[in-house]
């Protein structure tokens, strides 16, 4: 029997879980890098007794605590969602995912928590050290946070470290260290939270400028502008560096969301990057039309930056349909050594795993071990391809490749521009001129927005691009949802946009009220 | 008010919404509240995923 679902549950499943999650992470990038730009604010401080330095950082440190107050728990919502909307998968994953959220939990959020309470309410209450110290650990706590959802992330992007349990229809973690180090894990923690730094600089770098648009505080907003500036121009290079490192990882072990990435349809080698580029609208893969409008692009380097050779062949999406091409990836399936699979026949072989997994149960139950046997020897053989089973035709394979391609493209253009912005400002600055520059005040405020616009546009990149895969190859989005009706999941995607939307409104609201206000006069201590 | 209230109310209120109104009336836990043990579930899903082919 074949069991139909209805299409509707899986796009407000998806759309849910989109919404929250590109609602959570607002708020998250700015305590990432936030918490280390106080404490290094307070550093100054505790090093050179200067009292301004106390009044900056108390106030970098309250715009902190009202982000991290109304962030604080929007993820927990993810979770919520796993077990209501996304029964199979959560059941499906087992303790892989269970084990990185129970340390985040244990280790990082304890961590957090208490150093917090010492951060906000110890002034002058303990001694500048151990206060100092507080603010370190909260920022080191905030940050392992992130370490761990990344993780239980990556792994969905390049499930490792696992064997699949047919009696239990679970997969069981047989090596933390592989899902802990993962190439995957360890480049998208790298970038994830470098790019809350570059956040928090920009978002420093723009309020310092709306002091000194306002002729206020201008002292402080100095001293902020040259602490943001340096720290964001380091990390924002690391970024770039961590952006290559996670360009080569997904090229290596998700050579379809490359090929969105790059709108690249028919792949050759040499294989150039695309710097600018309007796709062509309503391009299907195998329909002979080009892919591109008009197309900018550097030869070579997507070659160059996927397999670390400029004459790799890059696969583009018909290539990964109809297979053929000598794949150059990751754990490459032993039916894959020398010739990619076409996925008509993934999918064939996804369908005998899942078949193998019906058999292996009822030969169980019946007790016959011999054709268990088998039954378990086919699943093994074709585990792979499991998730291809459920695949109606070959083109569901394919994610939205225009979405996909578009945020990349934003996300890397607007990277490049923060770099170039922290090298004019710092240029300004150490030429003593930045008060006067006026269209530059104006550019630091209005890349506030444009910041978040990159993350999120990360994040798409990130997620859409691996659709139609909840676990790359294993597990597609229509066989992870839970069975319940779409009318629920609609009241509750409803629900979730009021209640982030009041959120954010309230956090905007006591923000510009509390920069409004400006610093408050700094202590003797 | 000061700002330092106005975050806890609307932590207080947040945290309310999201774990007594939220949790409890519309994010049941669907394996844990259909099945009683992990047996049951795990049966459960193996027959979603086999007749979702």
């Amino acid at each position: 029997m074949i069991l139909n679902i209805d299409p509707g549950i899986v796009d407000w499943s998806r759309a849910q879980f989109a919404l929250t999650a590109m609602y959570h992470w607002l708020f998250v990038p700015l305590t990432l890098g936030l918490s280390f730009l106080v404490a290094i604010m307070e550093t100054i401080y505790v090093k050179t007794g200067n009292p301004e330095w106390k009044r900056i950082t108390k106030f970098w440190m309250t715009l902190f605590g009202i982000n991290f107050a109304i962030g604080i728990a929007t993820g927990i919502i993810l979770e919520f969602e796993f077990g209501t909307n996304w029964s199979n998968y959560s059941w499906f994953v087992g303790d892989i995912f269970g084990t990185p959220l129970a340390i985040e939990g244990i280790m990082a959020f304890f961590l957090e928590s208490t150093f917090i309470a010492v951060m906000f309410f110890g002034w002058n209450k303990v001694s500048r050290k151990f206060h100092l110290a507080s603010s370190w650990l909260t920022a080191i706590g905030a940050n392992l946070s992130a370490l761990w959802i990344l993780v239980a992330n990556s792994w969905m992007q390049y499930p490792v470290g696992m064997k699949f349990n047919p009696e239990t229809a679970r997969n069981e973690m047989q090596n933390f260290w592989d899902v802990l180090f993962s190439p995957v894990a360890v480049h998208k923690f790298l970038h994830t939270i470098s790019s809350g730094y570059v956040t928090a600089a920009i978002f420093i770098l723009g309020i310092s400028a709306w002091f000194l648009l306002k002729r206020r505080e201008t002292e402080m907003a100095r001293k902020s502008i040259l602490v943001a500036a340096i720290f964001g121009l380091i990390t924002s290079l690391f970024l770039a560096f961590t952006g290559d490192g996670s360009g080569y990882t997904v090229a290596q072990t998700q050579p379809m969301k490359l090929a969105a990435m790059e709108g690249l349809y028919r792949g050759q080698k040499t294989n150039g990057l695309v710097l600018f580029g309007i796709a062509q609208p309503g391009k299907k893969a195998g329909d002979g039309k080009s892919n591109f409008i008009l197309k900018v692009e550097i030869p070579g380097l997507l070659s160059l930056m996927g397999y670390r050779n400029v004459n790799a062949f890059v696969p583009g999406v018909e290539d990964i349909l109809n297979g053929g091409y000598k794949p150059e990836f990751r754990n490459v399936p032993p039916a894959e050594k020398v010739r990619a699979l076409p996925v008509s026949e993934k999918i064939k072989r996804g369908k005998l795993a899942i078949t193998a997994f019906g058999v292996f149960k009822k030969a169980k139950k019946a007790g016959d071990d011999v054709a268990a046997a088998k039954a378990d020897s086919t699943l093994k053989a074709n585990f792979a391809y499991f998730g291809y089973g459920y695949l109606h035709s070959p083109e569901e394979a394919v994610p939205n490749v225009a979405l996909t391609f578009y945020s990349f493209r934003t996300m890397v253009v607007f990277g490049f521009y923060f770099i170039l912005l922290f090298i004019i400002v710092l240029y300004f600055y150490s030429k003593n001129q930045l008060q006067d520059k006026r269209w530059l005040q104006y550019i630091m405020l209005w890349t506030i927005p444009i910041v978040y616009l990159a993350g999120q546009a990360g994040w798409i990149v990130a997620e859409i691009g691996r659709q139609p895969w909840v676990i790359q190859d294993l597990l597609p989005t229509r066989a992870a949802v839970s069975m319940i009706e779409s009318t629920s999941v609609q009241i509750t995607f409803w629900l979730f946009a009021v209640l982030f939307t009041a959120l954010l409104i309230a956090e905007l609201m006591i923000m510009t009220r509390q920069i409004q206000l400006g610093p408050k006069d700094g202590g003797t201590k | 008010m000061t700002v330092g209230r106005k975050l806890w109310i609307i932590i207080l209120i947040k945290l309310f919404i999201l774990f007594f109104i939220l949790r409890l009336f519309f994010f049941p836990d669907f394996l844990k509240s259909k099945f009683s043990n992990d047996k049951e579930r795990g049966d459960y899903v193996r027959e979603q995923l086999i007749q979702r082919k």
